[in-house]
Order: C-alpha cells, then sequence, then structure tokens
C-alpha cells in the first residue's frame, strides 16, 4: 500500500517537473521575444489550476497516509499555490496577466518561482523514489 | 536644413520661419542619396565591411542633376500635404507637420511579405527607392493614388533584383529603364568574384542620359551573399537559407526586434564577413590611414579602427569632449545652491518652469530631442543601480511621441538607416568613425554607412554623412518602405457606437454628437479610402446599412445579444465620400429616432462584441458613448460604489471587477482596433472595469459626469469642444512604438494607454497627438565606460492618408558618477509626473491610501538621501537642491489632485478618470492639471510682453496657488489645463469690469459666463491676447468660466489652491514642517 501511494506521488511529480519545465521555456520565450505576451499567457494560464490540483493531491494524500514530514514539506509550496490563484484581482485574466506580466519586474518573478518550483518538485521526486523503494524492500 | 532640431513649439517663430524658408530654398531636402548611386550602393554601402575600399565613386557635380529633379520628402513641390484640417474656430497655429508632405504612393512592387524571393534577391541596400525616387519626378504618379500599392502593381518575383524592379516603377521613362535592365540581365546570383578595382574615372551619369557604364555590373553581381544576411536582419522578410521566404505574422519584427529576434542568422554572419574580406583586399591610399588591411578580414564586431579623418565636422561624443562641456556648465549658477525651503517659501518662478537642461557639451545639446516631446526624470543618468537606489529618485522616461509639431522634418529615403544589430535608427548621437562606418551609441556596433547615405541631400555635397537630417535632427519622420507593413495600409475607418437607451435620450448628447459630426465630416482626418459606420445600441444592437443607391439608410436590429453576429457583411461601414448623403441623413435623423423609447437596459458588451467583428478586417477607431452602467449580456456589471464610504482612502473599487473588457481589448488590439470612450453619466457607471477597453487598445477615455444638455450647459460646452478637437485631429493607426535604451539600462514598467506585447514593443492600434505615455527604468549594468547613454523612441504608423511613417525622438544625456550631480540634473516636473503615474498603479494594485504614502515617502526618502550623502554639515531646516526644490509642492499638488485626495467631494468615476488621465497625459498636461498656474490679470501691463507676429502678449507673473495671493479687489486667471477660470473679486476694478467683462457692476456678472466680449479697450486686448496665448500652446481648447462670488464653480476654483489647507489635507507649510521631521530624523 505504502509502495502504491509513493508511485502515485512520483508520477504525479514528474507531471510537475515537466509542468514546471514548460512553464520556464515559455516565460523564457516571452523574454526573448518569441511569443507575445497574450499567447504566453493563456498558455500558462490554461496550466495553473492542473498544478494546483496535482500538487494539493499530493499533499493532502500525504496527510491522508501519515506522512507528516512530507506533508509539512509540501504544506507551504501548496499553501502558496492556493493564495496565489485566490487573490488574482477579478480584473486579471488568471494568474499570468498579459496586460502585467511585462510592469514591475513579474516577469522575472514568475520565473523565479517556476525555478523554485522546479528544484522543489525534484527534491520530492527523489524523495518519493527513495520512499518508494524503501517501501517495496519493507514489503 | 539650416537648423536642426526642433524648436521648442513656441517662441520659436522666427527660427521656423528659417527653417522652413531653407527648406524650400533647398528644394528637395531630403531627398535620398543621388540615384545615380544605386548599383554602387549595393555594391558598398552594404556590402563592405571595409568602408572606403573604393574611392570615392563619383563627384557630388554629378549628382545634381538629379536631386534637383526629385521632389519628395519634404519639399514643397508636390501638391498634397498632410496638413489635418484644423478646428475652424480654433485659434490653434497649424500644428502637424510643416512640411508639405508629399502624398506618396507607398513604394510599388516589393512586397517582400508578399512575394517568395530566394535567398539574397532582395537587397535592401539597393532594392529601396532609387525608382521611388524617379518615380516621385514624374507628376504621372497622381498623388491621389490609394490603392493598395502592393496588391495594384506587380510585385517583385523571384530573382529581380533592383534593377529589374526599376523596370516596374519607373516604366514611365524608357531612359531609365534601358539604363538599367542591362546590369539586372546580367546578374548571376552568387558568381563574379567581387571586383578589386571600381573605375572611379567613370562616374556614372546620369540615368537618363545614357546609363550607367556596364562595368558597373560586377559589383553589383557580387552581393548576394552578404546582403542575404542583410536582409534578415532587417527584420522583415526572413530568408531561411534554402530561399524560402518567411512572412512574419506580428508586427514585433516589422519594426525590429531586438538582438534575438532573428535568430536564423547568426550563422550567415561569418560568410559575410568572409566574403567582405576576400572583397577588399587592397585599400585605395586615401583611406588606408583608417582601416588598415590587415583587419580586412576581421569581422566586424572585432574591427578596430583608428577614429576617422579629422575632416569630420560632427563632433566625436568621447571623454575630452564631456570634460570640456563639464567646464561650461550649462546648470545655471543658481543650480548648485542649496535651498533650505522653510526660510524661503516662495520658491515657484514666476515664470513656467523651464525643464533643466542636460549637462552636454552645447553641440550635441543643440541637437538634443525637445524635452516636451522626450525627457527624462534624472538629466544625469546615474552609473550604477547602487547610486540610483541611493539617490531614491525614480529613474523613467516620459513621452510625448506623437505631439502636433510645427516642425517636422520627413525623409523620404530609400534606405533607413539602422544599427545591424539592435535596429537602432541613426541619429544624431551616434559616432561616426570615418566617413564608411558608424558606430551605433545603443549598443555599440560599428555599422556601415549606405552609399546612399554618404550624399546629403540638404547640401547636395556627396560624402557628408554626418550633415544628413537624419544624423541632424533627434526628432525626424521617415516615410517607411513596404518592409514596414505587414499588409497594405489601412484605410482609416471610423465606427460610432451610441447608446441610445431612454436615459441617454434624456441627457440629450446624440444632439451635440450628431451635430458635431455633420460639422466635422468633411474634416475627419482621411482621403478617399476614408470609411465611417455608425451602429446604435439599447437592449438591442441596430445597425445602419448605408449602401450606395438606397434612399434613405437601413436600420437592422439583431436583438440575440448572446450571440451577436453581424447582419450584413458589406455597407455597414461605408466610404465616407461615396455614401456622404446617406451619412448626412442618418446623422440628421439619428437624434429623432429613438425619441420616444422607453427601454432603460444597456447591452454595452454584446455592442462592443459587434462592432469588434465589424472593425476587425480593418481597424480603425471605434467611438462608443455610454450613459449608464451596462446591464445587459456579457459585461453587464453590479453598482460598486458605496457613497458612505467616499471618504476613508480604503476600500473602495479601484480594479476592475470582470476580465471581460480587458479580453476584449486585447481582442481590439490584436485586430488593430482601438476603442475611445465617452462616459456621459450622471450615476455610477464603473469606469474602472469600462476604462480597460480604451485602456488596453490605446484609445482614450472621455467622461462627463452629470451630462444634461439643459441642465448643465458647462459640460455640453466642454463636450462639443473636446469632440470637435478628436474628431479632427491627427491619428495614426496600427501603429507600434518601441523605446530603446543604450545598453545597461532596461525598461521594466510602462504606464499609457497601449498593450505591452512584448518586452519592449508597445502596440498602439491607434495613436493620437494628445497622448503620452511613460517608462520606468533600471540600470543594469554599470554604466562606468560610457559618458553618454542614449534613449530612441521610434513610432511606426499608417497615417491618415495611408503612408506607412515612422516618427524617430531621440535624448542623449550625460553619465555620472556622484550622488551630488545625480541631484543637480533632477527634472522635478518629470519626476513628479512618473510618481503620478506609479501612484496610480499602487492605488489600484494596493490601496490608495498606501499610493498616498508612497508619494510622501518618494520625498522623504530623496531628501533625506541627499541630506545625509550629499550635505556635508548638517544645518537645520529642510534643505534641498535647488533642482528639487519644488519637489514637496508639486507633491503637495498630487495629494490633492482628484486622483489621491481624500475626503468625501470626489466620486469614484470621477477619481477613477483622475487616473486614466494621469496614465495618458503628457506631462504638460498632467501638470497643468496637477499645479495650475495662477495670474493676476486685472492689471496686465505691456511690461515684458511677449512679442509674436505684432501681437503683444503680456506675461503676468505666476502666482503661489493660495488664497492669500488673491485679493477682493483684483481679478486672477487660473489656467488649469482644460479650463480656464477667471475668478472675479468683489471689489474689482470697476475699469476692469467695464473694460474687460463689460458688464456694468459687480452684480451683473452672468452666472455663467464663458467669454470675454471683444471690447476696444486696450485692457481687453491684453487680456483676450492673453487668454488665446495661454490656449494656442495647447491642442484643446480649454474654456474659460468666469467665477464670481457664488459660482457653482468657485469650489473648483477654491480646491485648486494647493497650498492652502483643507478639512482633509495639509498646507504647505505644514507639509513641509512634517517633511522636515521626518527627514531630520
Amino acid at each position: 500500500m505504502e509502495a502504491v501511494v509513493f508511485l502515485f506521488s512520483l508520477l504525479d511529480c514528474c507531471a510537475l517537473i515537466f509542468l514546471s519545465v514548460y512553464f520556464i521555456i515559455t516565460l523564457s520565450d516571452l523574454e526573448c521575444d518569441y511569443i507575445n505576451a497574450r499567447s504566453c499567457c493563456s498558455k500558462l494560464n490554461k496550466w495553473v489550476t492542473p498544478e494546483l490540483i496535482g500538487h494539493t493531491t499530493v499533499t493532502v494524500l500525504m496527510l491522508v497516509s501519515l506522512h507528516w514530514f512530507i506533508f509539512l514539506l509540501n504544506l507551504p509550496v501548496a499553501t502558496w499555490n492556493i493564495y496565489r490563484f485566490i487573490m488574482v484581482p477579478s480584473g486579471n485574466m488568471g494568474v499570468f496577466d498579459p496586460t502585467e506580466i511585462h510592469n514591475r519586474g513579474q516577469l522575472k518573478s514568475h520565473m523565479k518561482e517556476a525555478m523554485i518550483k522546479l528544484g522543489f518538485y525534484l527534491l520530492c521526486f527523489f524523495m518519493y523514489l527513495y520512499s518508494m523503494i524503501l517501501a517495496l524492500i519493507n514489503e | 536644413m539650416a537648423q536642426p532640431g526642433i524648436p521648442a513649439a513656441r517662441g520659436a517663430a522666427a527660427g521656423l520661419q528659417a527653417q522652413n524658408g531653407a527648406a524650400s530654398a533647398a528644394g528637395s531636402p531630403y531627398t535620398n542619396g543621388p540615384v545615380q548611386n544605386t548599383l554602387m550602393s549595393s555594391s558598398q554601402g552594404y556590402d563592405s565591411q571595409l568602408p572606403g575600399s573604393y574611392p570615392r565613386p563619383m563627384p557630388a557635380k554629378t549628382l545634381n542633376p538629379f536631386s534637383a529633379q526629385s521632389n519628395y520628402g519634404g519639399s514643397q513641390g508636390s501638391g498634397q500635404t498632410l496638413n489635418r484640417p484644423l478646428v475652424a474656430s480654433s485659434p490653434l497655429p497649424p500644428s502637424l507637420q510643416s512640411g508639405p508632405v508629399p502624398q506618396m504612393p507607398l513604394p510599388t512592387s516589393r512586397n517582400p511579405a508578399a512575394t517568395p524571393m530566394p535567398s539574397g534577391s532582395f537587397l535592401p541596400g539597393a532594392n529601396p527607392p532609387p525608382p521611388l525616387n524617379w518615380q516621385y519626378n514624374y507628376p504621372s504618379t497622381g498623388p491621389q493614388t490609394n490603392h493598395f500599392p502592393h496588391v495594384a502593381q506587380p510585385t517583385l518575383s523571384g530573382n529581380t533584383n533592383l534593377t529589374a524592379d526599376h523596370q516596374y516603377v519607373s516604366s514611365g521613362d524608357p531612359a531609365l529603364q534601358t539604363s538599367f535592365i542591362k546590369p539586372g540581365s546580367t546578374l548571376p546570383l552568387q558568381n563574379p568574384p567581387l571586383p578589386t578595382t571600381f573605375q572611379p574615372g567613370a562616374p556614372p551619369g546620369p540615368p537618363p542620359a545614357g546609363g550607367p557604364p556596364p562595368q558597373k555590373t560586377p559589383p553589383k553581381a557580387a552581393l548576394p551573399p552578404p546582403f542575404n544576411s542583410t536582409v534578415t536582419q532587417e527584420g522583415i522578410t526572413s530568408h531561411a537559407n534554402n530561399g524560402s521566404v518567411v512572412a512574419h505574422s506580428t508586427y514585433d519584427e516589422i519594426e525590429g526586434g531586438g538582438f534575438l529576434a532573428t535568430p536564423q542568422l547568426i550563422n550567415q554572419n561569418p560568410k559575410t564577413s568572409r566574403s567582405v574580406g576576400y572583397a577588399y583586399p587592397s585599400l585605395p591610399p586615401g583611406y588606408q590611414n583608417t582601416a588598415p588591411p590587415s583587419v580586412a578580414g576581421m569581422p566586424p564586431s572585432s574591427l578596430n579602427y583608428p577614429s576617422g579623418p579629422q575632416a569630420f565636422a560632427q563632433t566625436p561624443l568621447g571623454a575630452n569632449h564631456l570634460t570640456s562641456s563639464m567646464s561650461g556648465l550649462s546648470l545655471h549658477p543658481e543650480g548648485q545652491r542649496v535651498v533650505n525651503l522653510l526660510q524661503e517659501r516662495n520658491m515657484l518662478p514666476s515664470t513656467p518652469l523651464q525643464p533643466p537642461v542636460p549637462n552636454l557639451h552645447e553641440d550635441i545639446q543643440k541637437l538634443n530631442c525637445n524635452p516636451e516631446l522626450f525627457r527624462c526624470t534624472l538629466t544625469s543618468i546615474p552609473q550604477t543601480q547602487a547610486l540610483l537606489n541611493k539617490a531614491k529618485l525614480p529613474l523613467g522616461l516620459l513621452l510625448h511621441p506623437f505631439k502636433d509639431l510645427v516642425q517636422l522634418p520627413v525623409v523620404t529615403s530609400s534606405t533607413i538607416v539602422r544599427c545591424r544589430s539592435c535596429r537602432t535608427y541613426i541619429n544624431p548621437f551616434v559616432n561616426f568613425l570615418d566617413q564608411r562606418r558608424w558606430k551605433c551609441n545603443l549598443c555599440y556596433r560599428v555599422n556601415d554607412v549606405p552609399e546612399e547615405f554618404m550624399y546629403n541631400p540638404l547640401t547636395r555635397v556627396y560624402g557628408e554623412p554626418h550633415r544628413r537630417p537624419e544624423v541632424q535632427n533627434a526628432t525626424i519622420e521617415f516615410m517607411a518602405p513596404s518592409e514596414y507593413m505587414l499588409r497594405p495600409p489601412q484605410p482609416p475607418v471610423y465606427l460610432f457606437v451610441f447608446d441610445v437607451s431612454h436615459n441617454a435620450i434624456e441627457t440629450g448628447y446624440l444632439n451635440s454628437v450628431c451635430q458635431s459630426l455633420l460639422d466635422n465630416l468633411d474634416l475627419l482626418p482621411g482621403n478617399t479610402r476614408t470609411k465611417v459606420g455608425f451602429m446604435t445600441f439599447d437592449s438591442t444592437i441596430h445597425f445602419y446599412s448605408l449602401q450606395e443607391g438606397l434612399s434613405q439608410p437601413q436600420m437592422l436590429i439583431v436583438s440575440d445579444i448572446d450571440d451577436v453576429f453581424i447582419p450584413m457583411p458589406e455597407n455597414l461601414l461605408v466610404n465616407l465620400n461615396e455614401s456622404k448623403e446617406l451619412v448626412q441623413e442618418l446623422l440628421k435623423s439619428l437624434p429623432q429616432m429613438f425619441t420616444k423609447t422607453l427601454e432603460t437596459q444597456s447591452a454595452l458588451g454584446p455592442a462592443l462584441q459587434a462592432a469588434f467583428k465589424l472593425m476587425s478586417p480593418t481597424g480603425g477607431r471605434m467611438s462608443v458613448f455610454q450613459t449608464q452602467l451596462p446591464t445587459l449580456g456579457v459585461g453587464a456589471l453590479k453598482p460598486r460604489e458605496e457613497p458612505n464610504q467616499r471618504s476613508s482612502a480604503k476600500e473602495i473599487h479601484l480594479t476592475p471587477s470582470t476580465d471581460f473588457y480587458k479580453k476584449l481589448a486585447l481582442d481590439c488590439s490584436g485586430q488593430q482596433a482601438a476603442v475611445d470612450l465617452f462616459l456621459l453619466s450622471g450615476q455610477y457607471s464603473d469606469l474602472a472595469s469600462l476604462g480597460c477597453i480604451s485602456r488596453y487598445s490605446a484609445g482614450s477615455v472621455y467622461y462627463y459626469p452629470s451630462y444634461h444638455h439643459q441642465h448643465n450647459p458647462v459640460q455640453v460646452q466642454k463636450f462639443q469642444k473636446e469632440l470637435q478637437r478628436y474628431l479632427t485631429r491627427k491619428i495614426g493607426f496600427e501603429a507600434v512604438m518601441r523605446i530603446r535604451c543604450t545598453k545597461g539600462l532596461s525598461i521594466h514598467t510602462f504606464h499609457g494607454n497601449f498593450f505591452v506585447r512584448s518586452t519592449d514593443l508597445l502596440s498602439l492600434p491607434n495613436v493620437n497627438p494628445d497622448a503620452g505615455y511613460a517608462v520606468q527604468m533600471s540600470v543594469e549594468e554599470n554604466l562606468a565606460d560610457t559618458q553618454l547613454v542614449s534613449f530612441q523612441s521610434a513610432l511606426l504608423y499608417t497615417s491618415s492618408k495611408g503612408e506607412r511613417r515612422i516618427r524617430v525622438h531621440t535624448l542623449c544625456l550625460p553619465v555620472v558618477s556622484t550622488l551630488n550631480e545625480v541631484f543637480l540634473g533632477a527634472d522635478v516636473q518629470a519626476i513628479s509626473g512618473l510618481l503620478a503615474n506609479m501612484a496610480v498603479d499602487r492605488s489600484v494594485t494596493a490601496s490608495l491610501s498606501d499610493a498616498r504614502d508612497a508619494l510622501v515617502n518618494a520625498v522623504i526618502d530623496s531628501l533625506s538621501a541627499y541630506r545625509s550623502s550629499v550635505l556635508s554639515s548638517q544645518q537645520p531646516g529642510l534643505m534641498v537642491p535647488f533642482s528639487l526644490r519644488l519637489f514637496p509642492l508639486f507633491v503637495l499638488a498630487l495629494l490633492k489632485q482628484k486622483s489621491f485626495q481624500t475626503g468625501t467631494n470626489a466620486r469614484l468615476d470621477e477619481r477613477i478618470f483622475a487616473m486614466c488621465q494621469v496614465k495618458n497625459q503628457p506631462l504638460v498636461h498632467l501638470m497643468l492639471t496637477t499645479h495650475p498656474g495662477l495670474y493676476r490679470v486685472d492689471n496686465l501691463s505691456d511690461e515684458g510682453a511677449l512679442n509674436i507676429n505684432d501681437r503683444t502678449i503680456p506675461q503676468p507673473p505666476i502666482l503661489q496657488l493660495s488664497v492669500e495671493k488673491l485679493s477682493r479687489d483684483g481679478a486672477f486667471l487660473m489656467d488649469a489645463g482644460s479650463v480656464l477660470m477667471l475668478w472675479v473679486g468683489k471689489n474689482c476694478a470697476q475699469n476692469f469690469l467695464s473694460q474687460v467683462l463689460g458688464v456694468q457692476n459687480y452684480a451683473s456678472i452672468p452666472q455663467m459666463m464663458t467669454d470675454l466680449p471683444e471690447l476696444d479697450t486696450p485692457e481687453s486686448a491684453r487680456t483676450i491676447a492673453f487668454i488665446s496665448w495661454l490656449r494656442e500652446q495647447r491642442p484643446f481648447f480649454p474654456i474659460l468660466y468666469v467665477i464670481r462670488e457664488e459660482s457653482p464653480m468657485k469650489a473648483a476654483f477654491l480646491q485648486n489652491l494647493v497650498e492652502d489647507r483643507t478639512e482633509s489635507a495639509l498646507s504647505y507649510y505644514e507639509f513641509l514642517l512634517h517633511i522636515q521631521q521626518q527627514v531630520n530624523k
């Protein structure tokens, strides 16, 4: 059972890693003028909710399966994701707003955020992998 | 031109005349290089990395016959001018382009985007317009041809090169054809080795006479490889190596992207330099000192040439230069002074505040951009971000790029010379290393001077690239060739969308609008292609078919507002010329059509969607008139204002409640349509949400609270005047603007009405002369190794005559390394303007009180920085640098401005409108609305008066905005930008009442007086001369209100007295004390 939980987390984490990489690539495309702000933001906004769901699921799963340490590790990131999602002003077109993204260094902060998340997901990935192997051995 | 540079808008009349005179005398001031140069230009200008390796190909003399013939670009010859019709009643000077600008059929037959071309065949250096030049010479090319050039003309096909091009274009002249066919036909693409000898002894004769000698062919044929890369770098048509053409689909590339925009070229560059190295193994003696052969094969970027021949008149912008400029500090002696504001309270100058002059050598400064068009908050740029942070002053630019100019040099050049890596336009601040190379002042790349650029059309001298108009004017306009078009220039399209619900009919605005439109129908900027359309809406949407041949307009009603559609594909937008009668008939009948309506709902959202659908094939301008909160369909809004909470600075709704309008605006922007919103509403209409439609589509917002045709004549008059200006002012379509700055600086925030499409590209579906923009910058890299930085804004637009034009402004500023110098160069008006923009952003993202705090902190922080870092002795009092002596005053004025004030008297919509204005107004107007000018006018005298064109204009001193400056026995004029208020004191001299106002006594001043009678008295003449002089300085027509003791306008007058204490705000002295307390902490 333990192993299944971690296997699922592992796969989920893989998806999140891919998503982060996608975010980074798209944002750097915007930075380099390969795509315009409108299409960049509509691409990214599409994936904000899946990312949120994906990550929250793992977090909740860890809570349910009583892996406190991993749960606490995930909690800040999950909170941040939800906070960011909720705090979008009503007039904005999503977390990424094409009219704002070039202002006040937003692009840079989005980029930084995506980088940090990528690092975090990578860390989680190895943690889940380790835990899964451990669980398999124990069984 | 005799005297380059844009003269200050006023006070330079004499200078202007001289310039214009010079222009006309010169015959063809801005023609491009000599026509005969074509071939050589292609071979030399671009091809050669080693400039000057050919001997000077022709003596200047041979050119003359040609240039004398060609008259385009600002010459007087070709009939049509671009002057927009001006408001008939307005006393404005003709404010648009000075020069008669020929109506130019756009370069035909060269449409790279539409024409498949094998690599190398499209020669930027060569292709442009020698043919064009000729074409203009022939009257047969009617100036009125308004076809889409590309479509109408055979397009350049496959291998045609420049010469073939001639065939098409200049078909009017057989001599030309024959002369150029020959070289063209021998045009094998890659073959002949570059000739190392070019016969200088055989300068090409004027083509019509005999055609160029055949030996010119080889150099031409040798170009292809280098050109291939050049073309791509033009950023217009990307040739892949296999020869296929990629037509760019966005404007990003058109105006020219940044460094990374054309990745596919990278591998071509080595080729270029290789071929170059091969091509020019030996140097003619004349140039050997400048370019030693040993470096011939190196890539251009690594070329390290000694600086050019000393013969160059252009002063090198180098270090020695700057030091010499230091000695001649242009700062007035007072500039170094430290002011104790608590002691010297009367710091307001009695004449209008002049922007500080950058501390540059006068040779450079005299070329610099007019501060009204382009100005920087710090005229001395700090060397590092650390220094900037220390100064606590915002670094940014304020632009008014499309301002109506009295005098604007227009260049019709075949080659628009731009830096090959950063796409900067050549400007007065570039460095000419020698005759053949210039160094970009933004990215420091060394570029070649194209052959055509060597010829100066003004002096008709060859070999003076540094005397060309492009290098002598910081503000210049280019006629863009077809590479700058993604599609044929759009026709001017105007769509009017009227709210005709019950509420709207009640206000009676439709009468005014229709009357105004009828009066100005012929003055709408445009040409024979102008299209107009009309829509009305209440709970349904009404279209009007204006098909030619109909006896009267036909109304079509779409009631399905959930899924709007266009009821007929054509005839909703019609050619104004062809259907003028129908349009006039519609405008006459429209106000009567809905008088009985009982429909109270408003389906603005669906109407906008329909309008967008109607406009999307062409783009253009939508003018939307709305009188209430939209209540039906998509985009319906709910009232959010809570009157009781007006006073508190928290929790007011400054953010839009829906993203519908923003999305639609971005859609419009994508289709080159702009939406201008006229809101005439008594109740709350959620301008915060509605305004988005204009803000992101580069439109403008007009707001007339409580408009009513009978009850509110003040608003009616204002509306009519502004509408008239709106309808008749110049307009640019499908525009993009890019702001470039010297490497090391970067723009991080933009303010204004537009959509920032990519890092530095602003998308402006419409651009109008009354819009200003601002950007904030940061210093990314240390600027220690450079003394000067430059900023360039390039606005590419389609004029209402269907020409594609580029207006370029370049500003050059010195870099400084000490905090003191940064403070000395601070431009207090620009800083206040930028802070206002930033504060608007802050109030939207955070809250109004945050924004107010930030404004106050900006003063405190910068003055503390000055105190702690610059002042050596800690004196008591509030010590400020002279340059910032008005900073606290202006910030206090901002705090009392409608956008940021607290208190119950600001309605939410009015506040938001004021914020829109802050973002969209050019700095001059923003400063006038924030800190109006106050003059005493009952004792005007001719002392110190200006004399302009035989008119004597008295110059009363500007007074501080305080009640203590008013007196009951005087009359005071307040100039608040869009309104003028004449306050007449109770005991005003009888003389003034009778001689100026034309009334018997104080009591008989009418309640509502907006005009001064023209009396035959010297007092009246002076007052009227002064008021009309004030009005002439701005493009719109400010209305004059005469205010007496019990007028309703009195509150507005008193509110503008910002130095006084109000119920919720400090007086100026209290504010200074507060600042002092904080600074000295």
